[in-house]
């Protein structure tokens, strides 16, 4: 699949997945990988902004809502407050409806229960194909 | 002999079969999982067999077609202890990820581990921080249905009830249990691994039964 709008290069996606599960990490990197992203790990929310800061480019985040140090909703307020605007997708293993607005009004583009499937991923890539 | 009726998908063989000695294999669909390139003999015959095998209560299902072999997806599935989820999992193994169930698996493994000795040593405390255990029973809830184990799932939701309510009893019962649930899920997985590797071992050949 080649995606971006580079004619010479095939330009892969590139994806942030921050999240403290180590199950979920692999899950998730696999599953990404699989669907043409390359994938980066960090394990709470002041590693995914302290990438951010130091300049990193990615064009997904996959933010876990509960992780040590900085939470997600944290973390997406800080990354929002920077001016950063890559789609962040609030990752949770809570089903609570009102945990997940708060989350979203934390600045997420959207938010799911995890783990992510292959079909919710394909409509991520889809949503990022058309805003090339 | 078995016969069967099969058809195969996207690359992967489903069907019905009826296995050897007549015994009527009631699963509609069986979603055999292509274990291509792992040192076949292409000389087998190129007549479809379908063999079943097990180990304790660990049933394998495998398919021949044109001497390759599939093996059957999730015998796991069928006593309740893991749900679609796995099957997922499953299905993100390829050429590319060759062991990412094992590896998946031998993580949730280790994570597992690490939590249940922490809750025991949370639940030994004079003065018990549930807010710390339930912090723990979080992780196990959400690292256990990220690999559709849905018993142990089940168990940490009354755990974490147990934890709300700050009820010591009902929380040690409750690690018990998920313990329990735990070690059997356990077993189950790697005695299935197990299987896998002897057949793949055997060069899809049929390793004697038990």
């Amino acid at each position: 699949m080649v995606f971006g709008t580079s004619a010479s290069t095939q330009r892969k996606f590139r994806a942030l997945i921050a999240d403290d599960d180590p199950v979920i990490q692999k899950i998730h990197k696999v599953l990404l990988n699989k669907l043409g992203f390359e994938t980066q790990v960090v394990v709470n929310g002041k590693e995914a902004v302290d990438l951010f800061r130091s300049g990193a480019f990615f064009n997904l985040v996959l933010m876990d809502m509960e992780m040590p140090i900085m939470d997600g909703p944290q973390a997406t307020r800080e990354l929002r407050a920077m001016g950063v605007k890559t789609m962040i997708v609030g990752v949770t293993s809570r089903a609570l409806e009102s945990e997940k607005q708060a989350f979203m009004g934390a600045g997420l583009d959207d938010c799911h229960v995890k783990p992510l499937s292959a079909e919710i991923i394909t409509s991520l890539l889809k949503k990022l194909g058309k805003n090339k | 002999m078995t016969s069967c009726l099969w058809s195969l998908e996207n690359g992967r063989a489903k069907g019905k079969f009826v296995a050897d000695q007549g015994i009527h294999l009631k699963d509609p669909l069986l979603d055999y999982r292509p274990m291509a390139n792992k040192g076949y003999d292409a000389n087998k015959p190129t007549t479809t067999m379908c063999h079943q095998v097990s180990q304790k209560d660990v049933i394998m299902r495998l398919l021949f077609v044109d001497g390759s072999l599939y093996l059957k997806g999730n015998p796991a599935i069928f006593h309740g202890y893991l749900d679609d989820q796995f099957t997922q999992l499953q299905k993100l193994q390829d050429e590319s990820n060759p062991d990412f169930v094992v590896e998946v698996v031998s993580l949730f493994f280790e994570d597992s581990e690490k939590l249940l000795n922490n809750l025991t040593r949370a639940l030994e405390q004079q003065n018990v921080d549930f807010r710390q255990v339930d912090a723990h029973v979080h992780q196990f809830k959400g690292s256990s249905s990220s690999i559709g184990a849905m018993r142990v799932k089940n168990v940490c939701v009354a755990f974490r009830n147990n934890c709300e309510a700050q009820n010591h009893e009902g929380s040690l019962r409750c690690l018990q249990q998920v313990k329990y649930e735990y070690s059997l899920l356990k077993n189950k997985l790697e005695t299935l691994f197990r299987l896998e590797q002897q057949i793949l071992a055997a060069g899809g050949s049929i390793p004697i039964m038990e």
